[in-house]
């Protein structure tokens, strides 16, 4: 553990202008570096001392890989620089993809939001508090898991998904980017390769010490989301205990293709409640085919936290969960007088 | 009574502007020449012998100037807190300080100390310190006591224990009455009279220790110059902080100059500064420059205080209109590793005013633990009590047929009511009535009552009232001031500015009584060189009460001494001359007689008492020397406030809260606050309704968002950022907030006004759990705070994650 926080150590600074320049530094240092994007989530592992690279490569001063782009097939394709902030404001985004909007614009603080990146948001680590303080736990390379013995403190913990580590994905837009199925853009030292969200985030299971597929020597690009959920029925929440400047206990986000009043397609993703963003997908089967009403609610809202395991503390985790999912059928809360106010969509 | 012409109005203070604009001076704002930076240890553990500390590696560094432990400190009384700790008694004590020529080698050299501790048994709730077997925060024992022995009084660390039956007894969730060190009753029997009541409500319940959060940490830079110590620091009093940190640096007060003209916020937390004030400053004197201590978040948590944890079991009888006949508290206070916190003692003296019971018994105990050092914070011991009571109140008032604000007034304290044991105190004015009227008024209650416990959709709304008292003011203090041959009144102030404008606000009585305009005086406030007046501390809403009596009795020895120079230098009698608008003249020809300029100038002439050459015996010490250094420049005028005071004063804050709880997340969602105060005569309107606002707000994060969260296993707490702690937000307060006044004045200030500083908390936390309760119906309120889990948990009728009598989870 660290015995000094609030005091960043030294490193060498690298700023390159162009990706190949940024990948090249990245490859040559390997395990030494550390690619800095907004900054939010490096700091304060560098000033904690947890995190204690020689290299720190900033990614800010890269211009391609900011902005919002029209995609091939009609969708869009982000910048993984691009401020949460622009990602909020941005018209394409809001006019294709509200969810992304709202998502994002539930992170944080405004001033967080006009500094920290979508890709920084993305790639994130996991803020469960063993870990962070540096305990030496399973994620840090160590043979324990803190935050899941007996007398553990794991209120934000999973529900889902534990595999030594119980750790949470943290991530707001990660959730809304997995349920409208978009793709990571990754360049490295061999070239540029895309992976379909669901893969991006690794679970403890596959690799304990990451949270994405992301290699030292290699760069988020872009997250590109396809045409397919562009207008379609979309529903994001986050439930936390502030309104600003929290993580989410849980979170859901969900599109659907509807085909007249019936679900063509559903894709449902929960946050907060597992390692990496989760499909629903017992919930999303449920769903296919249906009429939206309280009933389907209902049953979708159960088949989503069907097999999930709380910890010690945070059983109200189920319950929570269990309701997002029904709101994100019913599109929002149970309204007035018990009436379900999204029956017939 | 003076001529009140800027009491009671709006006005800009003499620090806001810089406070806007960002120009404002804080204590690590401040450089100095060659000025170099200090670091501390904290200890990684909650309870350790440090066995060695090997600095060899850290002093080899470059640019590392010193290392120091305990063990380079003099020794101090193991009781107190030390600057260094040779026994870490909380993970995150300070037990070794690094000075080095810039912070990234202080830190760096940090991590270079070879430490070597000696692991404890520690203790971090006193719920398993007290039971068989339970360990010790301190290796004595588990409680400090002061003792009457052959030598006097000691203070001495015991062991205090309850035997297992006690628990098995009491039952699960429900405190145990035990072994006790304090007690004090009112009435006769309360065992016979709950007995006797209609209704009994019997409760236990579990209030957090909390970090006080103020902005800006306490940092402090010191200096030294020809033997003489300067320290810039952040406390929220100036004058009574000096001699304080001059104990702390172990150096004479007349060696030490304490700068603090602004200060962050301090909530209790800074009331005369904290021990880490000092290490700079010997540190300074040891390197032979300046040093500064930046003081992070991360620390702040740690040495920053907090307020003393509580559990509380409350017996309450009533009879079937609703009277509070009976009233048993039993409190386990969660000390903390130090000295003995008060707040024990306010809540049962709080809980005596406010219901008026016929009968009652208050006891209770302090348990140590390894935990950070505890300080009052904003209503030490009202908060708590108010915010267990206030419900229980409205549970009765459902129970036996009773409007919940009805069953208030039926047991609300009025004018000189008398509170604490056996009856030996009373207060002055307490217009409790008044202010529930003026707020249901405010919030239209009868329609509110009728919105409450109704529910639309997901969406359950509910409604709550609360009162709540807290002291509001002292007496016995000295102001200071001096007309200038310029014509301008210079008033010196020893009071802190923690934001609240009490500095100023107590000044412009001075000017009313004089009838000068504001633009006329200058405040010198802030450091300790400037001749600072006997001056309460900024704490308990001491000052408004306090300084506007000190700053009256000043003026209103200026206005005498202005008299008799008029009269003799312009014939008649004192009492033939009027002072008002910077001049003195005989009454009813304001063209003649002489400015103020023309005063001031007279008075240097004449000496003697006039320019401060002679002053009134019945001075503070610390004023005379500040008066002495002031003579000979213009009109002075120094006194005691001497002023009668019939009873404690107590200010009442009433508060109104609404809330929709959604039943599918948890989620608390303030719809409206509305406060209202008999705080007595208002002093500055605006200011004070940040009071009411700005207090309210602290109390939702007391009842519904703010905690510690420990590892029992590790004794570690995680809850030590900002986002981990959780204090409200901007965006988790309702857009519709409302405050009003009484304003009706305490004849026992010469200008009517009662401090306001801690009861908006109270009432804040209060109605805030009221509107919950009212909202989702019996839902567990035992344990603080009721957040998304803890409503989820409730409304889904899942079982609670822990029992009542657990610490930090």
């Amino acid at each position: 553990m660290a015995i000094i926080h609030d005091m960043m150590p030294a490193f060498e600074l690298y700023q390159p202008s162009d990706l190949d320049g940024a990948v090249q530094l990245l490859d040559r240092h390997g395990d030494d570096a550390w690619a800095l994007a907004g900054g939010l989530d490096t700091m304060d592992w560098f000033k904690d001392r947890v995190k204690r690279p020689k290299v720190v490569v900033d990614l800010n001063g890269i211009p391609e890989l900011k902005g919002v782009r029209e995609g091939a097939d009609g969708g869009l394709e982000i910048g993984a620089l691009t401020s949460l902030t622009d990602v909020v404001s941005s018209p394409q985004v809001r006019e294709k993809f509200p969810m992304l909007a709202e998502a994002a614009a539930t992170v944080a603080t405004p001033q967080i939001r006009n500094q920290g990146t979508l890709g920084g948001n993305l790639c994130q680590d996991t803020r469960c508090w063993y870990y962070r303080g540096g305990w030496p736990c399973y994620r840090a390379g160590g043979n324990i898991c803190y935050a899941d013995t007996s007398s553990s403190m794991n209120r934000e913990h999973c529900i889902f998904g534990a595999s030594r580590c119980v750790a949470v994905s943290p991530s707001d837009t990660a959730t809304a980017l997995l349920a409208l199925d978009a793709s990571m853009v990754i360049a490295g030292p061999r070239g540029e390769r895309v992976v379909p969200a669901e893969e991006f985030f690794l679970g403890p299971g596959i690799d304990i010490t990451r949270m994405t597929v992301l290699q030292p020597n290699e760069v988020l690009v872009a997250v590109r989301i396809p045409a397919t959920f562009a207008g379609a029925r979309t529903y994001f929440e986050k439930a936390r205990d502030r309104q600003s400047w929290d993580f989410a206990l849980a979170s859901v986000a969900s599109a659907f293709r509807m085909n007249g009043d019936t679900i063509a397609e559903a894709r449902i993703a929960l946050g907060a409640v597992a390692p990496t963003p989760l499909r629903a997908k017992k919930a999303e089967a449920a769903l296919r085919g249906q009429r939206i009403s309280s009933q389907v609610a209902d049953a979708a809202g159960n088949a989503a936290v069907e097999g999930a395991r709380p910890l010690r503390h945070n059983g109200y985790k189920v319950p929570l969960m269990r309701n997002l999912v029904r709101r994100a059928v019913r599109g929002g809360p149970l309204a007035g007088e018990g009436q379900d106010a999204a029956a017939g969509g | 009574m003076a001529r009140a012409k800027l009491t009671g109005t709006d006005y800009t203070p003499p620090d806001l502007v810089a406070k806007v604009t960002g120009r404002a001076r804080y204590a690590e704002d401040f450089r100095a020449d060659g000025m170099v930076f200090m670091k501390l240890l904290l200890s990684p553990m909650p309870h350790a012998h440090v066995r060695r500390i090997d600095k060899s590696r850290a002093l080899a560094m470059d640019g590392v100037l010193a290392v120091v432990t305990a063990e380079d400190l003099p020794e101090s009384d193991p009781l107190n807190e030390p600057l260094l700790a040779s026994e870490a008694l909380y993970e995150g004590q300070p037990i070794a300080a690094v000075v080095a020529v810039d912070e990234a080698t202080a830190a760096d050299a940090v991590e270079r100390l070879q430490v070597d501790l000696e692991p404890l048994p520690f203790a971090l709730d006193p719920i398993e310190s007290i039971k068989p077997g339970g360990s010790n925060a301190r290796t004595e024992g588990n409680t400090i006591v002061r003792k009457s022995t052959d030598d006097g009084v000691q203070t001495v660390v015991e062991r205090i224990e309850w035997p297992n039956q006690l628990f098995r007894d009491a039952g699960e969730d429900v405190l145990p009455l035990g072994e006790h060190q304090d007690e004090w009753t009112i009435g006769g029997d309360v065992e016979a009279a709950l007995a006797a009541s209609e209704l009994v409500i019997d409760e236990t319940a579990y209030h957090q220790s909390l970090t006080h959060h103020p902005l800006e940490p306490r940092s402090a830079m010191a200096y030294w110059q020809n033997g003489k110590c300067t320290l810039h620091c952040s406390t929220q009093s100036c004058q009574r902080t000096h001699g304080v940190a001059a104990a702390a640096i172990g150096i004479d007060p007349a060696d030490l100059t304490l700068i603090s003209e602004f200060c962050g916020g301090g909530f209790g937390s800074k009331i005369v500064g904290t021990v880490n004030m000092a290490l700079p400053a010997v540190l300074s004197k040891q390197v032979g420059r300046p040093v500064m201590h930046r003081v992070s978040r991360y620390e702040e948590n740690y040495f920053g205080r907090a307020r003393p944890g509580m559990y509380i079991r409350t017996r309450i009888g009533f009879s079937k209109e609703g009277k509070v006949k009976a009233l048993d508290i039993f409190a386990i206070q969660d000390n903390g590793p130090y000295g003995r916190q008060g707040d024990l003692g306010s809540v049962g003296g709080v809980a005596s005013l406010a219901y008026q019971p016929d009968s009652m018994r208050f006891r209770a105990v302090s348990i140590l633990t390894n935990t950070p050092p505890r300080a009052p914070q904003r209503a030490p011991g009202g908060a708590p009590i108010s915010a267990m009571l206030e419900p229980i109140m409205d549970r009765a008032a459902k129970q036996l047929g009773l409007d919940r604000i009805a069953i208030r007034k039926l047991n609300a304290p009025r004018e000189g009511a008398k509170f604490g044991g056996d009856l030996s105190r009373n207060v002055t004015t307490a217009y409790t009535h008044e202010a529930m009227d003026q707020l249901a008024a405010l919030v239209d209650w009868a329609d509110a009552d009728r919105r409450g416990g109704t529910r639309s959709g997901s969406k359950a709304i509910g409604t709550g009232f609360a009162l709540a008292p807290y002291t509001a003011g002292a007496s016995g203090f000295d102001g200071l001031m001096v007309i200038r041959p310029d014509g301008k009144l210079e008033i010196h102030s020893g009071v802190g500015n923690l934001g609240t404008h009490s500095f100023s606000d107590t000044s412009r009585v001075a000017c009313d009584v004089l009838g000068l305009p504001w633009e006329e005086v200058e405040i010198v406030w802030g450091d300790t060189s400037k001749h600072l007046p006997w001056t309460t501390v900024s704490a308990g809403s001491m000052t408004t009460h306090s300084m506007s009596r000190a700053a009256h009795a000043a003026a209103t020895d200026l206005m005498q001494k202005l008299q008799e120079i008029a009269a003799r230098d312009l014939g008649g009698s004192p009492e033939q001359y009027e002072v008002d608008g910077g001049r003195v003249f005989r009454r009813g020809s304001a063209s003649g007689g002489l400015t103020f300029a023309q005063a001031a100038k007279r008075a240097i002439e004449l000496g003697g008492k006039y320019d401060g050459h002679e002053l009134s015996e019945n001075l503070h010490a610390a004023t005379k020397v500040a008066a002495a250094a002031m003579a000979g420049q213009g009109l002075l005028g120094a006194a005691k406030d001497e002023y009668p005071r019939n009873g404690d004063v107590y200010t009442f804050v009433v508060g109104f809260a609404e809330v929709e709880v959604d039943l599918e997340t948890g989620f608390l969602d303030i719809k409206r606050y509305a406060a209202v105060t008999d705080c007595g005569t208002v002093m500055n309107p605006r200011s004070l309704g940040a009071q009411l606002h700005g207090g309210g707000i602290q109390g939702f994060g007391l009842a519904a968002s703010q905690k510690w969260v420990y590892d029992p296993r590790w004794g570690i707490p995680f809850a030590h950022r900002f986002y981990t702690a959780r204090p409200p937000s901007i965006l988790d307060v309702p857009l519709e907030m409302q405050w009003g006044a009484v304003d009706k004045p305490d004849p026992n200030n010469p200008v009517g006004s009662k401090g306001v500083g801690e009861p908006p908390l109270c009432a804040g936390a209060a109605a805030l759990l009221c509107a919950i309760q009212n909202a989702v119906g019996e839902v567990d309120l035992r344990r603080l705070p009721i957040m998304t889990d803890n409503l989820l948990t409730a409304i889904e009728g899942l079982d609670p994650e822990v029992p009542v009598l657990t610490t930090h989870t």
